[in-house]
C-alpha cells in the first residue's frame, strides 16, 4: 500500500443530488449543532456513492463547505481510508480480499483471473471502462475464503474458473448471483451440520 | 491539589497539569518531541514514556494528567529501554543526513538520540522515502526527515488560525502537507521552521547559509512592527543572517511574525555606507568632515523658522531625543515632527497613545471591539494573542470596518463615523454588548486618528467608557494600536508639534532645509529645499535628498524602544554598521560639534541618562484631565483602513528580497526571472 492521491483528471464542479442532499441532511441532523463535522465520513460515502464509486477534490470541497470545515480537514481522511477511492473506478468495481485466510484458500487466482479478464494493473479501468479491480484487505468472509466484493455484493467460495464465469458475466453486462459458489447457505457447514444437532434452528 | 512523586521527590501541582509538567517542576527533564507547552496535546511521538507505579507498561507523561498518589519514574532501566525502543522507531526511517541538514546543531532528534539512539540500526528494510513539498516561499521540506509530531499542524490550526497544514495518508506513508501544496497564507507560518524537532521544515531564505554554533547571537527587539517581540539576531561577521524569537510571554510569547523573522536580508541590500553630496543631480561620494561643513554653513544661513526635521517610523528613541535636543539647543527652533501623516494624538496624557489593556489583558478581556485597525497586518503577534483569547474564552469581537480574514470569526458594520457615534452614544445594539462586558476592549488603530472627526469621536468614545464605570484600576479598556516601532517612543519624547502643522507646511513649501532622519514616509513636492537625509537604506527619502548621511539600522546599535503598550525595551548592538556609516546619534551629536564646538552629550551613557532623565519628568507632568467641547452636527465620514502593505512597510522590508517574495506568493504570481 502507497500514499492515495487524487486523479489527474478533475472534474470541475460537484454537487449532490436532490436525494444525496436528503441523505447527507438527514446524517447532519444526527449530531448536535457545531459538531456537523462528525458526519465527514458518511457524507464521503455519499459523494462516493453518487459519484461512480469515486471522491473528486471538487466533491471534498464541497463537502468542507457543507459541514464548515477545513479542506485539509475533509482531505486527510478521505486520504485516509482506503475505502475512499480518490480516482475513477469501474462502474463495475470489483475488490479481491487477499488476506491472510483467502491468500491460503488461493486468492492469488482469483488475482490472476481479474488480471487476465480486466486489466494488467490494479486500479485500471478494462477496455471497455467498465470495470476496474484492486486488491483489498479482510473483508470479513473469512469461512468462505476465497471471495471477492463486486459494487455491493460478495462472491464467495471461488476458484479460478469460476471467477473467470462471473466476470464474464459482469463484462457482458449481466448480474451474476452473489453468495457461494459451492452451493452453501450462507456460511453453514458443507454437507449439513455436524454439531448442536439436537437444537432445530442452531 | 495532587501530590505525587517523581523520582522520590515530592512535589504539588496544580489540578490539570500532565505528569510530564508535574516532572519539571520536580527538576527532571523529559525528551520529547511532540510536546510543546503552546499547543495542544497529541501524545504521538511516545518518547516522553515514563515508569508509573503499579502500572504494568510505561505511561506517556504528557497526555496523563497528574493525580494524587502517583509515583513516577524516570531514571530506572525500564524507561531507557522503552525509551530507547522508541528511538529505534523513529530512527528506523529517518535519513543518516545530519551532515547536510541545516538543523545540524539545534536538532532535538540528533541531541535526544545522543542519549538514547542505539549505535547501530537493526533495519535491514528500505529507508521511506517522501517526496518534499511546497509551501511557499519561507519553508523548506525535506519530508523524508519528518517524524509525524504534528507540532506544525498544531501551530496552523490553532495559533496561526489558518488550517491549511495537514497529515493525508496513514501509517507509513502518512505525510504533512498544505492542502494541495498551496503556500501557507499566513504571517506567522514560519514558526513552524523553529517548531519542527528534526530538519524536515527548514527555513528557505537561511538554506545552508552557515552553522548555528558559527553563529554569534545577541538578544535584541524587533522594530517590523510596534509590538516590539523579543528577538535573537544570529550573525556571522558583519552579516545578519537570521532573526529567531525569544520567549517573552508578556510581549510575544514564542512567535514571531514573517516580517520580523526574514526582511532581515533586507539588511545587506541598498545600505548607504558613505556619505554623499548632491552635485548637479547626481550624488557624489564625499567625506564626513566635507558633508559637514556643508551642512554647518547651511544652518547658520538659514533663518531658523526656514528649518524643519523630521524622524522616521524605525527611529530609537537615543536618536530622536538628541535630534530633539540638536534643534531645542543647538537651532533653538521646535520645527520637528514625528507623524508621518495629519493625525490626532493626545501626548499631554500617556493613556491616550497607548495600548493601554497590554497584549496580555487582551486573554482576559470578553469583548473586543476594533476601530479603524485590521491587527492581523498592523501588529501580527497581537492579532495572535486576540485568536487565543477567542479560543480560550470565546471573546466576542467586533469591527467598525470589514476586515477579511482575521483568523478569527468577527461581526463587523459598516464602517461609517455616524455608526461609531450611535455606538458611543448608546443607541446601537453593540452599545449594550459593551455596557454588559466586564472587561471590554476598544482598540482604535491608526486609520481612525487619521480622520477628520478623529478627536470629536475619541473622546466621545473616552466618555462613554468612563460615564459607565467601565475604567477601572486594573482595567483600561481604551487601546491606540500604533504600527511604527518608534511611535510611541517619540511621542514620550515629545516629538510632535503642537503649535503648527509641519506637515502642511512643508507641502506648500514654505521651508528651506528639511532635516529627514530615518523618515522615508512623507510625500511632498521638493522645490528648492535643501534636503538632508540620515538613515541606513538608500530608498525614498535618499532619493530626494541633497546630502546624505549613513546611519546604522536597528541591529547595529544599542538603543531604546518603547512598544505600544508603552514597555521600554533596550535593543543590542549585533553587528556594525557598514563602510563609514555611523551610529545616528553620534552624527547628530558631530554636527552639534562641529557647529558650536560642543558636543550635545559627552558619550552615549550620558545620553541615555539624560533621556530617562527627561522622560520621568514628562511622567508627572501628565495631564489626564483631557477634555473640549464640540459643538455642531457630527459630519458623517467613511472610516477607511489604510494599511501598509504588510510585507513593504519600511524601509529594511522593502529592501528584503524575501520580502518581494512573498508578496508575490500570495498574489500567487509565478516569477519569471526578469524581475531583476
Amino acid at each position: 500500500m502507497s500514499l492515495r492521491r487524487p486523479a489527474k483528471h478533475q472534474p470541475e464542479n460537484f454537487e449532490f443530488s436532490s436525494s444525496s442532499l436528503d441523505a447527507a441532511k438527514k446524517i447532519v441532523s444526527k449530531y448536535p449543532k457545531g459538531k456537523q463535522q462528525s458526519a465527514v465520513m458518511a457524507l464521503l460515502y455519499i459523494a462516493q456513492r453518487q459519484n461512480s464509486n469515486w471522491i473528486p477534490l471538487a466533491a471534498m470541497k464541497y463537502i468542507a463547505k457543507f459541514l464548515d470545515m477545513p479542506y485539509i480537514k475533509v482531505y486527510e481522511v478521505a486520504t485516509f481510508y482506503t475505502m475512499y477511492n480518490l480516482s475513477p473506478v469501474g462502474k463495475h468495481f470489483i475488490q479481491v480480499c487477499t488476506t491472510t485466510p483467502c491468500m491460503i484458500r488461493g486468492a492469488g487466482k482469483l488475482v490472476e483471473a481479474c488480471k487476465e479478464k480486466i486489466s494488467e494493473n490494479e486500479c485500471e479501468l478494462s477496455d471497455d471502462k467498465s470495470c476496474s479491480w484492486m486488491e483489498v484487505e479482510c473483508l470479513g468472509a473469512c469461512v468462505n475464503a476465497p471471495m471477492m466484493q463486486i459494487n455491493d455484493e460478495y462472491y464467495e467460495d471461488l476458484d479460478k474458473e469460476k471467477t473467470l464465469k462471473i466476470l464474464d458475466k459482469i463484462l457482458k453486462g449481466e448480474s451474476p448471483k452473489p453468495g457461494s459458489y459451492r452451493g452453501r447457505l450462507n456460511n453453514e457447514p458443507e454437507n449439513n451440520r455436524k454439531t448442536l444437532m439436537e437444537y432445530k434452528n442452531a | 491539589m495532587p501530590k505525587l512523586k517523581v523520582n522520590d521527590i515530592d512535589v504539588e501541582v496544580e489540578e490539570g497539569l500532565t505528569v510530564l509538567q508535574a516532572c519539571e517542576k520536580a527538576g527532571v527533564e523529559i525528551p520529547r518531541f511532540c510536546y510543546h507547552e503552546k499547543l495542544s496535546i497529541a501524545g504521538n511521538c511516545r518518547m516522553c514514556l515514563v515508569e508509573m507505579e503499579k502500572s504494568p507498561k510505561p505511561i506517556a507523561s504528557c497526555a496523563m494528567p497528574a493525580s494524587d498518589g502517583m509515583n513516577i519514574k524516570t531514571n530506572t532501566e525500564f524507561v531507557e529501554k522503552a525509551r530507547k525502543g522508541v528511538m529505534e522507531f523513529l530512527l528506523a526511517n529517518h535519513p543518516l543526513d545530519c551532515p547536510v541538514c541545516d538543523q545540524g546543531g539545534e536538532c532535538d532528534l540528533q541531541d535526544q538520540s545522543m542519549y538514547y539512539g542505539v549505535d547501530k540500526s537493526r533495519f535491514k528494510e528500505n529507508k521511506r522515502l517522501v517526496p518534499e513539498k511546497y509551501m511557499g516561499p519561507l519553508i523548506k521540506t525535506q519530508m523524508t526527515r519528518c517524524i509525524h509530531c504534528t507540532r506544525c499542524v498544531r501551530f496552523a490550526t490553532e495559533v496561526a488560525g489558518v488550517p491549511e497544514l495537514g497529515a493525508i495518508g496513514r501509517g507509513e506513508d502518512m505525510q504533512i502537507t498544505t492542502y494541495l501544496e498551496q503556500s501557507m497564507q499566513s504571517e506567522l507560518s514560519a514558526n513552524v521552521v523553529d517548531l519542527c524537532p528534526v530538519g524536515a521544515l527548514t527555513s528557505k531564505p537561511y538554506v545552508f547559509e552557515a552553522r548555528p554554533w558559527e553563529l554569534k547571537k545577541t538578544e535584541t527587539i524587533d522594530v517590523m512592527d510596534a509590538v516590539g517581540s523579543n528577538i535573537r539576531v544570529d550573525t556571522y561577521d558583519w552579516e545578519v543572517k537570521r532573526v529567531l524569537p525569544i520567549i517573552n510571554e508578556d510581549i510575544n510569547e514564542e512567535w514571531i511574525s514573517d516580517k520580523t523573522r526574514y526582511a532581515c536580508d533586507g539588511l545587506l541590500h541598498q545600505r548607504l555606507d558613505t556619505p554623499f553630496i548632491k552635485y548637479n543631480k547626481k550624488f557624489e561620494k564625499a567625506s564626513w568632515a566635507e558633508v559637514y561643513k556643508i551642512i554647518k554653513s547651511k544652518f547658520e544661513n538659514t533663518s531658523k523658522e526656514k528649518i524643519c526635521g523630521f524622524v522616521g517610523d524605525l527611529t530609537n528613541m537615543e536618536t530622536s531625543y538628541i535630534f530633539k535636543e540638536f534643534f531645542d539647543r543647538t537651532l533653538d527652533i521646535k520645527n520637528y515632527e514625528s507623524r508621518p501623516d495629519n493625525r490626532f494624538i493626545n501626548t499631554s496624557n500617556r493613556e491616550d497613545y497607548i495600548f493601554n489593556s497590554s497584549i496580555n489583558g487582551i486573554e482576559e478581556s470578553d469583548l473586543i471591539f476594533l476601530v479603524g485597525s485590521n491587527p492581523r497586518y498592523e501588529a501580527t503577534i497581537l492579532n495572535a494573542r486576540i485568536r487565543k483569547s477567542y479560543l480560550n474564552n470565546n471573546t466576542r469581537i467586533f469591527s467598525l470596518n470589514e476586515n477579511g480574514d482575521l483568523t478569527y470569526p468577527y461581526e463587523s458594520f459598516d464602517g461609517q463615523t455616524q455608526t461609531l457615534k450611535n455606538i458611543f452614544d448608546g443607541a446601537h445594539e453593540l452599545s449594550k454588548n459593551i455596557l454588559d462586558s466586564k472587561k471590554p476592549m476598544i482598540i482604535i488603530g491608526e486609520s481612525f486618528l487619521r480622520l477628520n472627526n478623529a478627536e470629536y469621536l475619541y473622546i466621545k468614545i473616552k466618555e462613554f467608557l468612563s460615564k459607565n464605570n467601565k475604567f477601572l484600576d486594573d482595567w483600561n479598556p481604551l487601546n491606540i494600536l500604533t504600527c511604527d516601532a518608534s511611535s510611541v517612543g517619540n511621542f514620550d519624547l515629545g516629538l510632535i508639534n503642537k503649535e503648527t502643522n509641519l506637515l502642511n507646511d512643508l507641502k506648500s513649501n514654505k521651508f528651506e532645509i528639511v532635516y529627514l532622519v530615518g523618515q522615508d514616509n512623507i510625500n511632498f513636492n521638493k522645490r528648492d529645499e535643501f534636503v538632508i537625509y540620515q538613515g541606513s537604506h538608500g530608498d525614498k527619502g535618499a532619493e530626494i535628498a541633497d546630502i546624505i548621511l549613513p546611519g546604522s539600522a536597528y541591529t547595529e546599535q544599542d538603543a531604546h524602544y518603547t512598544n505600544l503598550e508603552g514597555k521600554i525595551q533596550k535593543a543590542y548592538k549585533a553587528s556594525y554598521p557598514p563602510g563609514e556609516a555611523k551610529e545616528d546619534w553620534q552624527i547628530i551629536n558631530e554636527i552639534a560639534e562641529f557647529m558650536n564646538n560642543r558636543k550635545l552629550f559627552n558619550d552615549k551613557e550620558e545620553l541615555e541618562s539624560s533621556m530617562f532623565n527627561y522622560l520621568n519628568l514628562q511622567k508627572e507632568k501628565q495631564n489626564k484631565e483631557y477634555k473640549k467641547e464640540f459643538s455642531g452636527e457630527l459630519k458623517n465620514e467613511k472610516l477607511k483602513i489604510d494599511i501598509k502593505p504588510y510585507y513593504f512597510s519600511n524601509i529594511i522590508a522593502r529592501c528584503s528580497k524575501t520580502m518581494i517574495e512573498c508578496n508575490n506568493s500570495k498574489l500567487n504570481l509565478k516569477s519569471t526571472g526578469t524581475e531583476g
